[in-house]
């Protein structure tokens, strides 16, 4: 029963998937475009060269980290729509450790990004005491959130952090004992942030399959009352789930502006929270698919800044494929539900 | 307007709820319904008022057969229910509220609105501010606003269901008055959900009894109490099953001092209870007479505002489930998938996480032990099956597979709620094996079979008042029945 109901969700997945595919093909096709021609860009885009795939790896590294952070708000049954203002505030205090810490490479660095977790921990548990103490929902404290490291991002880049005759809209380049070094010229990522998201996603796996606190977790996300009366400290848990997605966004945050810009600036988290929302919406809250389906997030992603330049499409052609992609697996699991409950009153 | 209820059938699963219901109701009547809590006046009141339908048998109005799809049909048809939590929208104004559900033409009228309002408030004397917000309101005047709400939609039969719970005794004469005015003036019929026999005496012109989905009889008032009881309960009780034991000696296992409990409807100072280990305490009452609550209290579930909580000698007041969960004490909720089961996680899923604690979890070792309850407790299911495929039963017996063997007190909001007989004593046989070992149990039920045949004391509890049967085993029907029907001048308060 069980394997057989695992097989209906991988069919109405790829069924989805070679679905959206095809709308979007139309939509080119409507606009007098090629759709393969369309792929092939994209795929050159990602897969070239080195360098090319270095970048897909890039928006990887901060995008697993805050999709992996969200698997376990999720599992709780927590909307942790703040983890943009984590992902920022893993950014703020990363910057401020590399701005002012005079030291050495080795120690800049790993301060950094510790501060970094701290930074995400400490905003995402203001959520997390929002909700368990004074009972406001996580969506609209992680809104709020979100805006206030907005504008506290802002006021730091024009006023507090802003450099001497800086133009105000970033902090201006930190120094280079403070940046992630790349890998090589040809291979300009950070292997040992992804050699970390990797091994956030096997201790997370392991932690969510076999400890006690992912069983609570899972308890706590189904039924908090009934959970409660088992023995789970239902609160504590929430707050424990906050705090770790807290924690990786915050690295998330780190690596946008330790690697990738160099710099903070408003906006540094880019979004990627809000698409990791969708990736772990796409995965059902199974953690074992995250790293593949945000490499391939990643990899469209990266790949369509190229259509621009290629051929004249907005890259935003990338976002349009993957609003359709979860809308419709969302469609076909809700659609499923539907079916199954009708089944069983029948 | 008269009504007439013919051959009304409705089904929940098994559950035969009403079981060809025959009644007429004459205009000008206040009529009392009444029955033990499932005897299945709710659903009846509800199918009457449109909010669920029957699952077969017809609704005449003035001789008609009616259709309805929803309360708005039945509003239309001249009948309208006043639940127990008043149906208002908390965020809105008194005014606004009243607005609500008429039939205005696209643009709402709100002079007119308030002219309406101040009307009806004027004319039986309720004191309703247009402008304040519902969630500033009493329980009381909530209930006023719903009445003239339904009465300027045009409603000829008012049905209410157990208004007078929370309700102050000023406040409940104003709206027997206003009952009272608008059956014998106005022609309405009023239809009186109650247990509450001096309400009913008190008010009625008639009463219908139902028991176990069945009419059970009609009478004109007035008719004795004695009367009514007999009705409302049955009049034979199962015998006590087990010899009287001297419980004097054995020590305290949980103690309320003290205690003051309050929930919106409900206010309960001066609780002193105290469980001694192999004692079973049954809690009486009609659903929501304060049972719950101190159940609750007595577990750290519900906020204690004044005086302790001990559990063996331990203050325990106000600390979370969990310590008294350590502490030995375990809580068992009425609704089993509601509060108890997690729906989404398998039996070994329920046993790792109730019976198990290292950090890390044994998988095969946890589903290996499950496999040990589920042939020891004869449970249909297999330990990787999700909980909420079992039956109800079979629940009842993954929530007791899951006890542990040596629990210092058992609390139990109606343990056998929804069971069939033979599950039902089987559940029993589990709890009085750990109560033979020195547990103390201390239990809720609608069921006076039940109460009286496991207790060793009975405490009533009638709108928060709580009052001890002064002999278990040599009590009846009637007394119970009376009690909980608030009659207890001649006891002491608990």
């Amino acid at each position: 029963m069980r394997t057989r109901l695992g097989l209906i969700q991988l069919v109405a997945v790829i069924a989805s998937v070679i679905l959206s595919l095809s709308i979007s093909a139309l939509l080119l096709v409507s606009i007098g475009r090629n759709p393969l021609e369309v792929a092939q860009v994209i795929w050159d885009g990602s897969f070239s060269d080195l360098n090319r795939l270095a970048g897909v790896f890039n928006f990887w590294i901060p995008f697993t980290l805050a999709s992996l952070g969200l698997v376990v708000t999720f599992r709780a049954g927590l909307w942790n729509i703040g983890v943009e203002g984590q992902m920022m505030f893993g950014a703020i205090f990363a910057s401020g450790v590399a701005l002012f810490v005079n030291a050495p490479s080795i120690v800049t660095i790993p301060l950094a990004i510790i501060s970094a977790m701290v930074g995400g921990l400490l905003w995402a548990v203001v959520v997390g005491l929002l909700k368990t103490r004074l009972g406001v929902h996580e969506i609209f404290g992680g809104v709020a959130l979100n805006a206030l490291a907005n504008v506290f991002t802002n006021f730091l880049v024009s006023n507090l952090w802003s450099p001497a005759g800086g133009n105000a809209l970033d902090t201006g380049p930190f120094p280079p004992h403070a940046l992630l070094p790349e890998f090589s010229p040809t291979f300009t990522t950070n292997i040992t942030l992804i050699i970390l998201v990797l091994l956030s996603f096997i201790v997370l796996t392991v932690a969510l399959w076999g400890s006690r606190w992912g069983l609570e977790l899972k308890a706590t996300g189904k039924n908090a009352r009934s959970a409660l009366l088992l023995g789970v400290p239902t609160e504590r848990i929430s707050l424990s789930a906050f705090a770790i997605c807290g924690i990786l966004a915050g690295i998330g945050g780190a690596y946008r502006v330790l690697f990738t810009f160099d710099t903070l600036r408003p906006l540094v988290s880019g979004g990627i929270g809000f698409l990791a929302i969708l990736v772990v919406l796409l995965v059902n809250h199974q953690v074992i698919l995250v790293p593949l389906i945000t490499f391939i997030f990643a990899a469209v992603m990266f790949g369509s800044t190229r259509l621009k330049i290629r051929m004249q499409l907005d890259s935003s052609l990338a976002e349009v494929l993957q609003g359709l992609l979860v809308l419709l697996v969302m469609l076909s699991s809700g659609l499923r539900k539907r079916i199954e409950s009708m089944r069983q009153a029948g | 307007m008269n009504i007439q209820l013919r051959g009304i059938h409705k089904h929940f699963g098994k559950v035969h709820a009403n079981n060809d219901i025959h009644l007429k109701f004459e205009e000008g009547q206040i009529v009392g319904i009444l029955g033990e809590n499932g005897a299945g006046k709710s659903t009846l009141m509800k199918i009457l008022s449109g909010f669920q339908s029957a699952s077969s048998g017809d609704i005449l109005v003035d001789g008609n057969l009616i259709t309805y799809r929803g309360p708005l049909d039945m509003i239309a048809h001249g009948v309208g229910m006043l639940q127990q939590d008043p149906l208002d929208v908390g965020a809105f104004t008194v005014l606004e509220n009243f607005m609500y559900g008429a039939n205005y033409q696209t643009v709402l009228n709100r002079r007119q609105a308030l002219q309406d309002l101040h009307n009806y408030t004027a004319r039986f004397g309720f004191d309703l501010d247009p402008l304040r917000s519902i969630s500033s309101l009493s329980i009381a005047q909530r209930q006023q606003l719903e009445i003239v709400r339904l009465l300027a939609l045009g409603v000829k039969t008012l049905i209410l269901d157990e208004p007078t719970t929370g309700i102050s005794g000023e406040q409940k004469a104003i709206l027997f008055n206003t009952l009272k005015y608008l059956a014998n003036e106005e022609g309405m019929i009023v239809l009186f959900v109650s247990h509450k026999l001096e309400d009913v005496v008190e008010l009625c012109h008639r009463v219908a009894v139902l028991r176990e989905g069945r009419v059970i009889g009609e009478r004109a008032m007035p008719v004795t109490t004695h009367e009514l009881v007999q009705m409302m309960f049955g009049d034979v009780l199962k015998p006590q099953t087990r010899a009287q034991l001297d419980l004097t000696k054995s020590p305290s296992v949980i103690t309320m001092t003290d205690v003051t409990l309050t929930d919106k409807r409900l206010e309960m100072p001066n609780i002193n209870l105290a469980l001694r280990a192999g004692e079973v305490i049954g809690f009486a009452g009609l659903d929501g007479s304060g049972q719950s609550l101190v159940l609750r209290g007595l577990v750290g579930l519900e906020r204690i505002q004044d005086g302790h909580v001990h559990v063996n000698g331990r203050d325990l007041t106000n600390n979370p489930y969990k310590a008294h969960l350590q502490a030995g004490v375990t809580f068992c909720a009425a609704g089993r998938v509601e509060e108890g089961l997690v729906a989404g996680l398998s039996l070994t899923e329920h046993f790792a996480l109730f019976a198990m604690s290292d950090p890390f979890i044994d998988w095969s070792s946890a589903q290996t032990q499950m496999n040990h309850k589920i042939e020891h407790y004869k449970i249909r299911g297999k330990s990787h099956d999700l909980i909420e495929a079992l039956s109800g039963g079979n629940q009842q017996r993954v929530l007791m597979a899951l006890l542990p063997q040596q629990p210092i007190a058992l609390v139990l909001e109606n343990p056998t709620r929804g069971l069939d007989v033979d599950s039902a004593r089987w559940i029993w046989q589990q709890l009085l094996t750990r109560r033979d070992t020195g547990a103390g149990i201390v239990f809720s039920s609608p069921d006076l079979d039940e109460l009286v045949a496991y207790s060793d004391r009975i405490i009533v509890f009638y709108a928060g008042k709580m009052v001890e049967v002064p002999n278990v085993r040599q009590t009846n029907v009637e007394e119970l029945g009376r009690m909980i029907g608030g009659q207890f001048e001649s006891y002491e308060v608990a």
